[in-house]
């Protein structure tokens, strides 16, 4: 597995709110930012949708880091949304913690407008992971 | 236990065994009183370790199919269970998962935060009561002066649920299960021993609400809590209010009901032992992302960014273990499984 480290291309599942930070992934798209191509995005209409199950499954299927992006506090186009999204992850945080996977999960608000931020996420996000390795939980599946 | 009685028309062959367990199980099954002359009654027992005298090789020398029901409790930690449960997989019709160590993994499971290298060290050299300076450890062999082979079972890494292991057809769980859901289960043993009817495969001995609704304490629609309290932390308990309204992590919400609620009725939060409720695949992911919705977290509601990710973090650091809090019963039946342990400290599974 050490040879492996650094090299290796990790996969990144990313949840991400229709309205904010799906957008602002169009946008670094449209506005030609570059960033690498680590990420599968999957579109939720809010990150208040997330539930902790999403991202264990995608742990658990060999995601090697789980991403989740929702709109900036104060601004979920349903108000609340990212309000219980931030707290999910922040309790879910805590088991992953004792489950050795707390640092391949990141959650991130970026609006519509920062494609810039889009990318530069998901850049030091390759790297972070690139740098822990391939997600062990890959090939010990019972 | 032998009794002399006219016999019905026909008896059915039970085993009962007890793999990783407490022995509670066992107990539980004696609890049933009188009526485990019923079961007597309709039923032959060809195994059952602990309450009488059987080998493994009268059951080895019986024919495929020949047992009607087995009742296995314990979860599966070494290879002597795993043996065993294949055994009585083969010579059983019917396999009955029973308690929350063979349904989930239940307490032995969280032995799934370590592995057998961090097990053996703290068991057979740190506990203080242990005097050990040459680490000497459980092996699978040894020759003895007489020249004689002595083996051990195999002492795994990880522990597996009876379904990991075999194919299960029912589930009875519960630490342990209640008088009446083992009532329930000896039921339907005599509806077959009778009939040779069975409920459809995979039926578990229990309800399929969960706790909440059989909880009566009342409850606030909107639920917020500011703080979580462990049961000691309050000076008094308000015997009618959901325990959850009042702080103290209570897991019905998201455990399948059956049990009668008997922790909330004592005072006591449920912390999970029936399992998951159906259709939840996570027990533990279930209720943290329940409790955390209801965590309260001041100034929210004016949609300014406070209540940071930290604050919840500090909220939930409350909970002393919250793995061993959210998965006490489920940990080897829950997504994830086990801890990973880096390969450095010790290889994995
Ligand atoms: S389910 Fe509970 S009572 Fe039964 S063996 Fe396991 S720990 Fe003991
Ligand atoms: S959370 Fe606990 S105390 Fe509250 S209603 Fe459910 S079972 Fe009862
Ligand atoms: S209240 Fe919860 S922990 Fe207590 S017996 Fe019922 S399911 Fe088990
Ligand atoms: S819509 Fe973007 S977080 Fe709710």
């Amino acid at each position: 597995m050490e040879e492996e480290k650094g090299d290796f291309e990790p996969k990144i599942v990313g949840f991400t709110c229709n309205w904010c930070t799906y957008a602002g992934a169009d946008l670094a798209g449209t506005s030609r930012k570059k960033y690498p191509p680590n990420i599968r995005l999957i579109r939720l209409m809010c990150s208040g949708r997330i539930d902790p199950m999403f991202v264990l499954k995608a742990l658990l299927n060999g995601a090697d880091g789980v991403f989740i992006g929702g709109c900036h506090p104060g601004e979920c186009h349903y108000i609340k949304g990212n309000f219980y999204a931030r707290r999910r992850i922040a309790a879910l945080r805590t088991i992953l913690k004792q489950f050795g996977l707390d640092n391949r999960v990141r959650s991130e608000w970026i609006s519509a407008s920062e494609g810039d931020k889009f990318a530069r996420t998901m850049k030091e996000m390759a790297e972070e992971i690139k740098q822990l390795g391939p997600n062990p939980m890959r090939d010990k599946i019972l | 236990m032998e009794e002399e009685k006219k016999e019905p028309k026909k008896k059915i062959k039970i085993a009962l065994y007890w793999a990783a367990t407490c022995g509670g199980c066992d107990v539980a099954t004696l609890d049933i009183e009188e009526k485990i002359l019923d079961v007597i009654n309709i039923a032959d027992i060809v195994l059952w370790p602990v309450a009488m005298d059987f080998k493994y090789e009268d059951v080895e020398k019986m024919e495929p199919k020949s047992i009607d029901v087995c009742l296995f409790n314990g979860a599966v930690r070494n290879s002597e269970h795993e043996e065993i449960a294949k055994m009585l997989r083969e010579k059983s019709k019917v396999m009955i998962a029973f308690g929350s160590c063979a349904c989930f993994g239940g307490i032995p499971g969280l032995g799934n935060v370590a592995n057998r290298e961090q097990i053996f060290k703290v068991a057979y050299k740190d506990t203080p009561s242990t005097v050990n300076p040459e680490f000497v450890t459980p092996q699978t062999e040894m020759m003895t002066n007489g020249g004689e082979k002595l083996t051990l079972p195999e002492f795994w890494n990880t522990v597996k649920t009876l379904d990991q292991t075999v194919d299960v057809d029912y589930y009875v769980p519960g630490c342990p299960p209640t008088v009446d859901r083992i009532n329930d289960a000896v039921g339907i043993l005599a509806k077959f021993a009778e009939t040779g009817e069975l409920p459809p495969k995979g039926a578990v001995v229990a309800f399929d609400k969960n706790l909440c609704d059989e909880c009566e304490r009342k409850r606030d629609e909107e639920k917020k809590i500011k703080r979580i309290y462990r049961p000691h932390e309050l000076k008094e308990i308000d015997p009618e209010k959901c325990l959850l309204d009042q702080g103290i992590l209570c897991m019905g919400l998201a455990t399948r009901g059956g049990c009668g609620a008997r922790c909330v009725n004592a005072n006591m939060p449920c912390r999970g032992c029936y399992g998951p409720s159906p259709e939840i695949k996570d027990h533990g992911a279930a209720v943290l992302s329940a409790i955390a919705s209801i965590l309260g977290v001041e100034d929210e509601a004016e949609m300014i960014d406070i209540g940071t990710p930290e604050e919840v973090e500090e909220l939930l650091n409350q909970v002393k273990d919250p793995l061993g809090t959210f998965y006490r019963f489920t940990l080897p039946s829950s997504m994830l499984k086990r801890v990973i342990i880096k390969p450095e400290k010790g290889g994995e599974t």
